[in-house]
């Protein structure tokens, strides 16, 4: 056994020079296009912090959106209305989402009806979000001649359903035919070979595509300037407009008066490290899968 | 039609196949099989990859059903009853005709729960019997020794050979009459088979058990009939001791011999 190199002949030794150079090309395109990527997503990142830390303070909690020119105010109203409208809309897409894509993945693979409502789900998908704001102004907002805080839950909720339905159908398709098969083999009926075993082996893959659009929608503006409006106070009813967060963050963005702009970049950090947390734990949710 | 059986077993037939017919969409996967299958008897099916003998074994439990392309005719009875033909909920024909998969499955859930899963479909027992029947279950399987101290972790967690014995207990806890083991040990290695061949052994005085193998030192080994199968056709059935040491078709000692397959 001696360790000397092969010898090639010399085409083959050529060829695989030339190997050698594409990869390096590739590699070196690749990494350039991640670097490029990278440097604007630190930057945002880097900005958020720079701008939005300084503004953390207890009363960004406690205290209500101030008028302009106020020497102190908060985004209470803005968290609050914020946290129960994306959780109110979560709450109601989910269980929509689920069941829509355990009948995609478990009943619909192949029939008309399952096509249809895959294809309508993928247009659903990439619909522009404020398209589903002026829907809902229009089959809400307008005839109850009132913006309120259940039309922007409406709103919200139909911007998780098409993610939780895509994420859920892909997590079953998953679930290699075996174990259903063996589930089967003990005569178990089909709502329990679903319940018990494949949507319980998917779980995590579920989860994690609820944390996503729950995080999507935390940052969601344009449906909420139709339906929700925006309030400069504590909303005491769903029933009428409704602050939020990313609606007070465009408002008081496009102000000239220096702490309602303050408090749009303390609102912008807050989302942004909310945003962070909930890809985070979604990431460690997939991990804990496996 | 030719309801002619060829090969004739002087026990009494546990399933009994009758000109059964099988396509995969227009693919004629199996042709004609008239064969009895003893009760509480090992019966091995044999024969090179692609022949049918996984589809036959899968026509017993009707599992083809799940796949709107595959179709059977004929007749597959059970204690004289034709399983293809019952209107029967298939739920209660797969709880008297258990299945095992080449590869392992456990549920994802606990080592006691993947056991108790199957027996609670049927049956309604306290605690303390269902801690009976898991025992029972996993010490039949020979798996008991092993996990005995880690009932509730997850069923993923052991090994290759341990995960492919709790779905052999699995199948048995529910106290099939007749046990189909599909490729059993292709994914473990020599001890772990060892395991189960003794197990098969003695699971055949409880249940009539029907074993895919591709490996022929196996079926010569643990089986008491041997069917050769080919390109969908059963050429031989018989005592596994004369197929193996005096075959009376060409084909089928051409494959036992290693010239063929």
């Amino acid at each position: 056994m001696k360790a000397t190199s092969v010898t090639l002949s010399a085409s083959k030794l050529a060829k695989h020079r030339r190997r050698k150079t594409i990869n390096a090309i590739a590699l070196t395109l690749s990494l350039a296009a991640m670097a490029f990527g990278l440097v604007w997503l630190i930057w945002i990142l880097v900005e958020t912090v720079r701008l939005g830390v300084g503004g953390i303070s207890l009363a960004l909690f406690t205290q209500m959106t101030p008028p302009p020119m106020a020497d102190e105010g908060g985004l209470a109203n803005a968290i609050f209305g914020s946290l129960m409208m994306v959780g109110l809309a979560t709450l109601l897409g989910t269980p929509i989402g689920v069941f829509a894509g355990i009948y995609l993945a478990e009943y619909g693979q192949k029939g008309m009806l399952g096509s249809c409502t895959r294809f309508i789900n993928d247009i659903l998908l990439s619909a522009p979000s404020i398209v589903i704001g002026l829907f809902i102004y229009a089959v809400v907002v307008a005839p109850m001649k009132s913006f309120s805080g259940y039309a922007g839950v409406l709103a919200l909720a139909l911007i998780v359903i098409p993610v939780v339905i895509r994420t859920t159908e892909n997590m079953l398709s998953l679930i290699p035919n075996a174990l259903r098969e063996a589930a089967y083999a003990l005569g178990t009926p089909k709502w329990k070979v679903i319940s018990s075993i494949t949507l319980k082996s998917a779980r995590a893959g579920v989860m994690t595509g609820v944390l996503l659009a729950f995080a999507r929608i935390a940052g969601e503006t344009a449906p909420l300037l139709f339906t929700a409006l925006s309030n400069q106070f504590w909303a005491s009813s769903f029933t009428g407009p409704v602050a939020s967060l990313p609606v007070t963050i465009f408002k008081f963005a496009m102000s000239p008066y220096e702490n309602w702009q303050k408090l749009a970049w303390a609102g912008v950090f807050l989302i942004t490290m909310s945003v962070l947390v909930l890809n985070i734990l979604a990431r460690t949710f997939l991990r804990n899968k496996t | 039609m030719d309801t002619r059986i060829e090969f004739p077993v002087t026990e009494k037939p546990k399933l009994s196949i009758r000109n059964l017919n099988f396509y995969y969409n227009h693919f004629h996967a199996l042709k004609n099989i008239n064969l009895d299958i003893p009760e509480n008897k090992v019966t091995a099916f044999i024969g090179p990859s692609g022949c049918g003998k996984s589809t036959l074994l899968r026509t017993f439990n009707r599992m083809f059903e799940l796949y709107p392309d595959q179709r059977a005719e004929g007749q597959i009875m059970l204690d004289g009853e034709d399983i293809l033909a019952s209107k029967d909920d298939v739920s209660l024909i797969r709880a008297k005709v258990g299945m095992v998969f080449q590869k392992p499955t456990p549920f994802p859930m606990s080592i006691y729960d993947n056991i108790a899963f199957g027996v609670k479909l049927f049956e309604t027992l306290p605690r303390i019997e269902m801690d009976e029947r898991v025992e029972w279950a996993l010490k039949k399987a020979a798996l008991w020794n092993e996990v005995k101290d880690k009932l509730n972790q997850s069923g993923s967690g052991l090994s290759g050979g341990q995960q492919q014995r709790l779905c052999i207990a699995r199948g048995i806890a529910i106290k099939p009459e007749v046990l189909l083991l599909d490729e059993p040990c292709s994914a473990l290695d020599p001890i772990s088979t060892g395991k189960i061949e003794e197990l098969i052994h003695e699971l055949k005085t409880d249940y009539t058990v029907v074993i895919v193998t591709h490996n022929m030192q196996q079926a010569a080994r643990s089986s008491d009939y041997t069917a050769y199968m080919y390109l969908g056709d059963l050429i031989e059935f018989g005592p596994t001791s004369d197929v193996f040491m005096k075959p009376k078709k060409k084909d089928t000692e051409d494959y036992i011999t290693g010239r063929f397959g």
